[in-house]
């Protein structure tokens, strides 16, 4: 049961970035362009989906943990790290310079797969490469020294 | 470059199923919906027993236009413009950086900035600068 509500969840996931337009790397260059800006080039479109996106997940998320544990899992797990480091703004970084080079970030890369398109393939395949490389390299004991990393992935 | 129209209906209407989603994860497993961290655990190492929620979230990722196409008998738009070599840099580059980074424009962007969170408001304003920049410079450095 809980195995086909999260296929649900993932495909509301899907369908929001369908209607929104964040499955459209030309929509989000052109978001990205603050340089069309004088041109009339560009498209605000995008930060109405952060906008719709945050405004239910702010309410929401308060009105969901109120409860006392969610449905399939003992307890909530939320991010703890407070601190700031370096990886927070250098990954962030890198990953920003991917997503003005393609247009994808990971959800629209993984719902163009259903598209079929060569190009999505070939980008969600060397995301997946990238992701790994990220991994391995955070459970280095050389660089785990230089971090304080307990889990790499909070999200 | 490909022009786009503004839709902005549309587009919050859509952000708003993201998060209806989001908000619905959370009710259902207690985890944030960072679609970088749930597609990093499909591979090894295995922490925990999640494998399997995971790879149902992200086969409805996938099937949402599968379905659409069913439905409508049309996919929605969708340009891609970039050749083979920037589609396998921006790969690397993105999955490297959002895992490195601990998340994407849904874990940190959606999810972290609704919780308040400042590591995620950082790794946000970073996204967005470095992501006008490499336009900016794709498009307008000549």
């Amino acid at each position: 049961m809980a195995i086909v509500l999260q296929f649900v969840v993932g495909l509301v996931f899907g369908f929001g970035l369908l209607l929104s337009g964040m499955s459209d790397p030309a929509k989000v260059l052109n978001f990205l362009d603050l340089g069309g800006i004088a041109s009339g080039n560009w498209d605000p479109s995008l930060a109405f989906v952060m906008a719709g996106a945050v405004a239910v997940t702010f309410v929401g998320f308060r009105f969901v943990l109120q409860r006392s544990r969610p449905l399939f899992a003992e307890r909530f797990h939320l991010p703890t790290k407070r601190e700031l480091d370096l990886r927070i703004v250098a990954g962030p970084a890198i990953f920003g310079v991917g997503w003005g080079l393609a247009g994808f970030c990971p959800g629209p890369a993984l719902t163009a797969l259903g598209f079929g398109s060569r190009a999505a393939f070939i980008f969600v395949a060397a995301m997946l490469t990238g992701m790994w490389l990220a991994r391995f390299l955070s459970r280095l004991p050389s660089l785990s020294r230089v971090a304080t990393q307990v889990d790499p992935l909070e999200t | 470059m490909t022009m786009t129209s503004f839709t902005p209906v549309a587009s919050a209407i859509g952000g708003a199923l993201i998060g209806v989603s989001a908000v619905m994860l959370m009710a259902l497993t207690g985890r944030i919906a960072g679609v970088s961290g749930i597609a990093a655990r499909l591979l090894p190492p295995y922490e925990d027993d999640q494998f399997a929620g995971r790879l149902a979230f992200v086969a409805g990722l996938v099937a949402a236009p599968v379905l659409t196409l069913a439905a409508t008998g049309r996919l929605p738009a969708q340009t891609i413009e970039a050749g083979t070599v920037v589609l396998v840099v921006a790969g690397l580059l993105v999955g490297f950086g959002s895992v490195w980074g601990n998340g994407c424009t849904s874990g940190h962007g959606v999810c972290g900035l609704s919780r308040l969170s400042v590591r995620a408001l950082v790794a946000t304003v970073t996204f967005m600068a470095t992501g006008f920049a490499t336009v900016f410079i794709a498009r307008h450095w000549s």
